[in-house]
């Protein structure tokens, strides 16, 4: 009997297709609705027009534009780029073919990894208005650009070709596709075009065009003309690595000793490590790998986890650094007229063997609004998180910390502050713990979380020194306006009406304000050619960008104490400047600082110190981080305590 | 210079000179001395007030302010000193007179040291009266407020601008809005020559005092009528104290029931905290306050307003001002509190026009011993 209801049940079974899969997941796969729809499909176009871009050192330079049709709810989406374009017999796989893309088993950080995304829009697009997607490819220069018509085979899961052409195209090469598809495009439009500034925003290397329905056209401008770092392809930590992997990699490998396979096939294993783990799991180091059994593995698996072992490397990572998303931020938040942007990005770090990297930048001031919950800007890999701001762990992490001691307003200390601020969060890694498919919040990770954490709290500070900055600034600013103009008078008067000289009013001044008062100035000049020397003093990959504009620094020191003054000075530099001149010679120049000891300062004297940085563009390096020691930071205006290195 | 033309006969006294150049010599002698320059004076607060047995009035305590150039506000306080200071020898040096108003709109050609408001430059001409010991009149300042008014038997005579004498009967030769009190009431400008009253009513409000005088209060009752015009000015003060000095006659305050009120009382009976170091010259210490009291409103049944909270908070004030220490002022300001209620002295017209002069007056005097019962 119950064989015989296995066979009729055998007869149900069958092969799901993958338009069945997509119409009852369509909402997980961010096509829930016309608007989101709409959103969605332009993403996916631009995800893969950036990554491609980029995997062959192409500035990206991206075309997005939306036509409206008569029909209420159809509008075509047409997204276009400079890449390399894609060779004929590959566009039906890569366009017309669900699960199937380059990504998926390399272990790096990439936008799109599944291979869903824009088949999934192709799919779409047939499913609600049963027209095909058209695109255009182009590979060569000296080739004419190859335009097909695709269709995807529901059943098969496989692209049909259903018509192709070649046609003149002025670009060396790229790729265009045409989609139409149901979505509400009045609506969704401001989405598309919050997207495509966010994205803007985190790669700062791509210039992005955006044609409306209307004809408006915006252009997002580059910040910079460096690609993002190459993130190289790294081979699996063995903290995030599952049993079935394991086994995969071992069926796999050359290696014929369990040494050599621990060493050559994961990542951070060194001789150290890999003799501790074999003792762990109490496994002779030179057995043949191909010859263990399912528990010898389990008993590897765990030793991992018991084993210190060192972080991932990440180079599969590429953040998009400190300087650039300042550059960016400026950019984009012009009209704003923002006090200061500061950005700060965490060392790499490492979850469940999974490398990742957060990022974090602050708007302050202008005209944004003080009374308004911030702004919060959410990347992952670089692609901008727009829905379930509530769910993402980044959220989460930034709300926990206590932001009333940052100048802040925020009820009972938690949830998202009230401030003139724009918050971004980027969050950069080999997997990006998504909460859903659909790609919109990182997961509950406490390692993420903590790094977020520690990202803010370092830009936070740095907020409330300037903001501490600018209102001692004020007062003693005041107490130029007694000295210079006050002061004189009520000597000339009280000289004139006594019939007596002007009293001398030097010690009056240094006793009345009391302090070392330090002012910088920032002033950008151009280069041509090599007329600057420069220091060599970081990689040379810096070396090679340096040039262009050179960011020259004053600084005045003005001792308005009644007694000489002895300290140090510390002037932070940011991470991609290359340091020139400096005047008068610092003790001490890192990475990080210029030091300068300042040696019995009379009073009532002034100093003055320059620097010139090269490798940096006008207006990145903005303001200068000064900070003093071995004097009481309180007789100090204009720099803070140093806290050490 | 653009003093006032008026030719006042205001004697010079002979040390005004030297304490006004003493101010200019401290502040540069503190720069030659390489000091930051600073003026000290008393602070003009109602904490630093204690009262003086010998002068039964308030007067400044040892509490001492610095105004000094270490702040950009002191620096500016000091600067605008000195060119009030060197205004005022100005003055003195051509014998001319400023109202407190000119004297603003002349600081508009001070540059840095031009008063914010008006009410910077009067404080100041206070501050200088209390750092020097003169008075106003001294630097050749007036004020702008005069005109509180008089009426009753008495006989005035003043020095008018002409330089002659001039005899004001305050019933036969005034109108029904009295005998106007000039701003100085020094006797080289007023003289008592007759006087023949029992009492002096001083009123708080303008609509109370012709209430009076349209029911013939003050020759039914043998008062002087006195318009206090609110916050009463200077010479409102000194004119209330001069006369019962002069007569020995008994000061009765007739004002509204709330907290602001009370303050006027205190002002002509104890001296008020903004003019503490003059308030031998301007408080009658033996002024009685008649009413309309916290307890009156609950036994006349006055109708009333809710005090406002600025209401609550100025009796709370007034509470811990040491001018309101004694028993009476205690329980009614605590009453008042209470109650949560304030009254007008107009609110007595509920049981008529002629209540006040009929009722009212009448039972408060005999209760204050002014009249037999």
């Amino acid at each position: 009997m119950t064989e015989a209801i296995a066979y009729e049940l055998a007869k149900k079974q069958q092969e799901i297709s993958v338009a069945e899969f997509f119409e009852r997941n369509k909402h997980i796969l961010g096509f829930g609705n016309p608007t989101r729809a709409l959103m969605t499909s332009v993403k996916e176009g631009v995800d893969n027009a950036l990554d491609a871009c980029e995997e062959s050192g192409i500035l990206p330079d991206i075309y997005v534009e939306i036509r409206n049709h008569a029909e209420e709810e159809e509008c075509t989406i047409i997204v276009e780029d400079n890449g390399p374009g894609i060779v004929k017999q590959q566009l039906p796989h890569v366009f017309a073919r669900l699960l199937y893309g380059s990504r998926f088993h390399s272990i790096r950080q990439t936008r799109g990894q599944q291979g869903i995304g824009i088949s999934a829009v192709v799919l779409y697009g047939q499913l609600t208005t049963g027209k095909h997607a058209k695109i255009i490819s182009k590979i060569q220069q000296d080739l004419p650009a190859v335009v097909v018509e695709l269709a995807i085979d529901t059943v098969k899961n496989r692209g049909e070709i259903i018509s192709q052409d070649i046609e003149h195209w002025e670009k060396p090469s790229g790729t265009r596709i045409e989609v139409s598809i149901l979505a509400d495009c009045k609506r969704g439009k401001r989405f598309v075009y919050d997207y495509l500034k966010s994205t803007s925003i985190v790669n700062p290397h791509a210039r992005i065009t955006f044609k409306e329905m209307d004809g408006t056209q915006h252009v997002f401008e580059c910040t910079s003309d460096q690609l993002p770092k190459m993130a190289v392809e790294v081979k699996p930590h063995p903290y995030g690595v599952e049993l079935g992997t394991m086994l995969k990699l071992a069926k796999n490998t050359n290696s014929r000793k369990l040494s050599s396979f621990l060493k050559n096939e994961f990542s951070s294993m060194g001789d150290r490590t890999t003799n501790a783990v074999c003792d762990e799991a109490q496994l002779d180091r030179n057995m043949d790998p191909g010859k263990m059994n399912r528990d010898q593995f389990m008993a590897l698996n765990k030793a991992f986890k018991k084993i210190k072992i060192m972080s991932p490397s990440t180079e599969c990572l590429s953040p998009i650094g400190e300087t650039l998303i300042k550059r960016s931020l400026k950019s984009e938040t012009q009209e704003i007229s923002p006090e200061f942007i500061i950005t700060a990005t965490r060392p790499a770090s490492v979850y469940s063997g999974n490398p990742f990297q957060v990022e974090v930048g602050i708007v302050y001031g202008g005209s944004l609004p003080k009374d308004k919950p911030v702004t919060i800007l959410r990347f992952a890999n670089r692609v901008p998180l727009l829905y379930q701001q509530g769910d993402c762990q980044s959220t989460i992490a930034l709300g926990s910390i206590d932001w009333r001691r940052y100048g802040f307003d925020q009820p009972n200390g938690k949830g998202i502050p009230s401030g003139p601020a724009i918050f971004l969060v980027h969050v950069a890694s080999t997997q990006i713990p998504f909460t859903s498919e659909s790609k919109e919040a990182i997961a509950d990770i406490p390692e993420i979380e903590s790094e977020v954490v520690l990202a803010f709290r370092e830009c936070a500070r740095k907020v409330q020194f300037h903001i501490n900055k600018k209102v001692k600034r004020v007062k003693t600013r005041e107490k130029f306006e007694l000295i210079t103009k006050i002061l004189p008078e009520i000597a000339k008067k009280s000289a004139h009406m006594l019939g007596r000289p002007e009293p001398p009013l030097d010690k009056v001044i240094t006793s009345i304000m009391d302090v070392v008062w330090i002012e910088d100035l920032v002033e950008y000049e151009k280069v041509s050619g090599k007329s600057v020397e420069q220091k060599k003093l970081f990689d040379d990959s810096v070396q090679q960008q340096a040039g262009r504009w050179i960011t020259k620094s004053t600084i005045m020191i003005v001792n308005y104490k009644p007694k000489p003054q002895k300290f140090s000075l510390y002037a932070l530099i940011p991470q991609d400047a290359v340091v020139g001149t400096v005047s008068p010679k610092p003790v001490k120049i890192t990475p990080q600082y210029i030091k300068w000891n300042v040696d019995g300062l009379a009073s009532a004297k002034k100093m003055d110190i320059s620097f010139e940085l090269a490798g940096l563009s006008k207006g990145d390096f903005d303001v200068n981080d000064l900070y003093v020691e071995h004097i009481n930071p309180a007789y100090v205006i204009g720099a803070d305590k140093w806290e050490g290195d | 210079m653009a003093g006032s033309s008026k030719k006042t006969p205001i004697m010079c006294r002979p040390d005004v000179m030297p304490k006004i150049d003493a101010i200019a010599l401290s502040v540069y002698d503190d720069l030659m001395n390489a000091q930051i320059p600073s003026l000290k004076l008393s602070t003009r607060t109602k904490a630093n007030i204690r009262f003086d047995d010998k002068l039964s009035v308030w007067k400044y305590g040892k509490g001492m302010s610095e105004r000094s150039a270490k702040s950009l506000d002191g620096a500016y306080m000091l600067l605008r000193t000195m060119y009030v200071v060197d205004f005022i020898k100005e003055m003195i040096k051509v014998s001319k007179t400023s109202t407190l108003r000119e004297m603003y709109y002349i600081s508009e050609g001070w540059n840095l040291a031009k008063f914010g408001s008006q009410n910077e430059s009067d404080m100041l001409a206070e501050d200088l009266e209390v750092i020097t010991g003169c008075m106003r009149e001294d630097f050749k300042l007036r004020p702008e407020e005069d005109g509180a008014r008089v009426i009753g038997n008495i006989t005035i005579e003043e020095m008018t601008r002409n330089k002659t004498k001039k005899k004001i009967h305050c019933q036969d030769d005034v109108g029904d809005s009295g005998y106007s009190i000039p701003y100085n009431v020094e006797p080289e400008k007023v003289t008592f020559k007759s006087i023949d009253a029992d009492f002096i009513l001083a009123i708080e409000t303008g609509g109370m005092f012709d209430r009076l005088v349209e029911n013939g209060f003050d020759t039914d009752y043998n008062a002087v009528l006195v318009h206090l015009k609110g916050q009463p000015a200077r010479s409102t003060r000194r004119f209330i104290k001069r006369l019962s000095e002069a007569k020995k006659m008994p000061v009765l305050v007739f004002t509204d029931c709330d907290p602001w009120s009370f303050r006027i009382f205190a002002s002509v009976s104890y001296g008020a905290i903004k003019t503490a170091h003059i308030s031998e010259y301007l408080a009658t210490p033996s002024a009685q306050y008649l009413g309309v009291t916290p307890s009156d409103i609950e036994n006349y049944k006055l109708p009333t307003d809710t005090l406002t909270d600025e209401d609550v908070h100025a009796l709370k004030s007034e509470l811990d001002d040491p001018r309101f220490q004694d028993q009476f002022w205690k329980n009614e300001i605590k009453l008042q509190l209470s109650t949560g209620k304030k009254s007008e002295q107009q609110a007595l017209a509920k049981y008529g026009l002629d209540y006040v002069t009929d009722t009212y007056l009448p039972e408060k005097l005999a209760e204050l011993g002014v009249l037999k019962k």
